[in-house]
């Protein structure tokens, strides 16, 4: 491939635009000048590092290194999960339930892609598995958190519907039917969306890299249609998850609606 | 008093944090009101005895323990309506099968109700109406002990008085029902005994 290389100098005239960004925000008092430059500096020193880190990982090719990095992502993804929706349960289930989905939904997904489609030698080469489980780690945080926002503000919304069933003898998984379908049909929706719209609405930020990295527009294709099945796949295991597993947390043996196990 | 064998509903050492420990009996076709100010834990008692809330103790259905059937079992036996009934679906029809339509209709025309009324749409009804068809759904679910939570709360003195009728027919056919009521006249009217709760325990009269 025949990268143009970048340097110093061509980062600076695009910072401009952030210092044009900064003028218009003094100039039409929006008061966001600090925020936009704050932000700035945060996102150059933040991919500095994962340049820095990538790069010597990349060179190492240690499976250790390796899964030490694919378990940091996890662990971020999962918080990040665990913390977006309103309602928390208790004794920390929101961190349990997210870190058993998304590390689930990402290794599925990515083991899958790694010995089938791509099949980098060795299989756990870094280069690929990492970011194939960064771009995965993305839409699964966003279906699970979707997923489970639904069911936990779900539940307590539609907390009288749900009893009043049970308490005409409705089993709890026909109570609580209508609630998993409508959160796990929320967290799907995103890739959903982004299928139909890939390549007419925008044009996808992989293939927009690759095609600038001087890939062959029908090879990034390829690549590109891979992901997007690999996130649908993903999402849709994520949203299932989190639904069931926030579900389950809410229930007991009596099939009742444990509503005080949320803070 | 404590043979089970008699008794259709018991309960033994029924508590939560929020009330008991309850221990009473109910024969079939033995009404019970329960009175007492707000907050003392009417409703807390009858969750548990619908075993929709965690307790202790035990409530039992002619000697047989609700831990000894499925939940939903024991839920479709002892019925429990809320004070403010909720409704899952857009219209009444759609709470009920088509074999409980006789039923429903029968039930709805000794509450004054016009058929009519179970293809509007919920949000439409009034408080009133509302209230006497979550009465009708909870008798289509035949239960053998209702648990009632101010079912007449919202009705007028003529709708009050056909509920309760009906709930007299459904005593003299064995049901056992236990009904939060403000109203002192109505506890006299329907009810054998009467529970007066406070702060969680329970005093007969």
């Amino acid at each position: 491939m025949n990268a143009i290389h970048l340097g110093s100098w061509d980062l600076l005239a695009a910072a401009l635009l952030i210092l044009l960004d900064a003028a218009l925000s003094l100039a039409l008092r929006l008061g966001v000048h600090r925020q936009i430059l704050i932000a700035a500096v945060r996102m150059v020193v933040q991919l500095a590092i994962v340049g820095m880190v990538l790069r010597s990982v990349f060179a190492a090719g240690s499976p250790l290194a390796t899964a030490a990095v694919v378990l940091f992502m996890i662990g971020a993804a999962a918080r990040e999960v665990a913390t977006r929706p309103r309602q928390r349960l208790k004794r920390h289930m929101n961190y349990q339930i997210s870190a058993a989905v998304v590390a689930c939904a990402g290794f599925a997904t990515v083991l899958l892609a790694l010995t089938t489609a791509v099949r980098p030698d060795p299989w756990y080469a870094p280069r690929y598995a990492i970011p194939l489980m960064g771009i995965v780690l993305g839409s699964v945080l966003n279906a699970a958190s979707l997923a489970l926002d639904g069911i936990l503000d779900g539940v307590v919304r539609e907390r009288g519907r749900i009893e009043a069933r049970l308490a005409l003898g409705t089993p709890f998984r026909e109570a609580i039917g209508p609630l998993v379908r409508n959160a796990t049909r929320r967290g799907m929706i995103p890739v959903a969306n982004q299928m139909s719209a890939a390549g007419i609405i925008t044009l996808p930020g992989i293939m927009t890299g690759q095609l600038l990295a001087g890939m062959d527009p029908v090879e990034a294709v390829k690549y590109q249609i891979l992901l997007m099945f690999l996130l649908a796949g993903a999402s849709g295991l994520a949203s299932v998850g989190a639904a069931l597993l926030a579900v389950r947390a809410l229930s007991d043996e009596r099939q009742r609606l444990r509503v005080d196990r949320l803070r | 008093m404590l043979s089970t064998s008699a008794a259709l509903l018991s309960a033994r050492g029924l508590r939560s944090p929020f009330g008991g420990p309850f221990d009473f009996d109910v024969q079939a076709g033995e009404c019970v009101a329960i009175q007492g100010p707000s907050g003392a834990g009417k409703s807390v008692l009858l969750r548990m005895l619908a075993d929709l809330d965690p307790h202790e103790g035990e409530a039992s259905l002619e000697g047989r323990s609700n831990k000894a059937m499925p939940a939903p079992a024991w839920r479709s036996q002892v019925v429990y309506q809320a004070a403010e009934p909720a409704w899952w679906e857009a219209t009444a029809a759609e709470h009920f099968e088509d074999a409980q339509r006789a039923f429903v209709e029968r039930t709805m025309s000794a509450l004054g109700l016009a058929a009519a009324l179970l293809d509007s749409e919920i949000d439409r009804l009034s408080t009133g109406e509302r209230q006497r068809l979550a009465l009708v759904r909870s008798l289509a679910a035949q239960p053998r002990v209702l648990l009632l939570d101010e079912p007449t709360a919202a009705l007028d003195p003529e709708a009050v008085a056909r509920a309760e009728a009906l709930l007299r027919s459904c005593l003299a056919q064995g049901m056992a029902i236990l009904i939060v009521t403000h109203s002192a006249e109505q506890a006299g009217r329907l009810a054998q005994r009467i529970f007066h709760l406070d702060r969680g325990r329970l005093t007969t009269i």
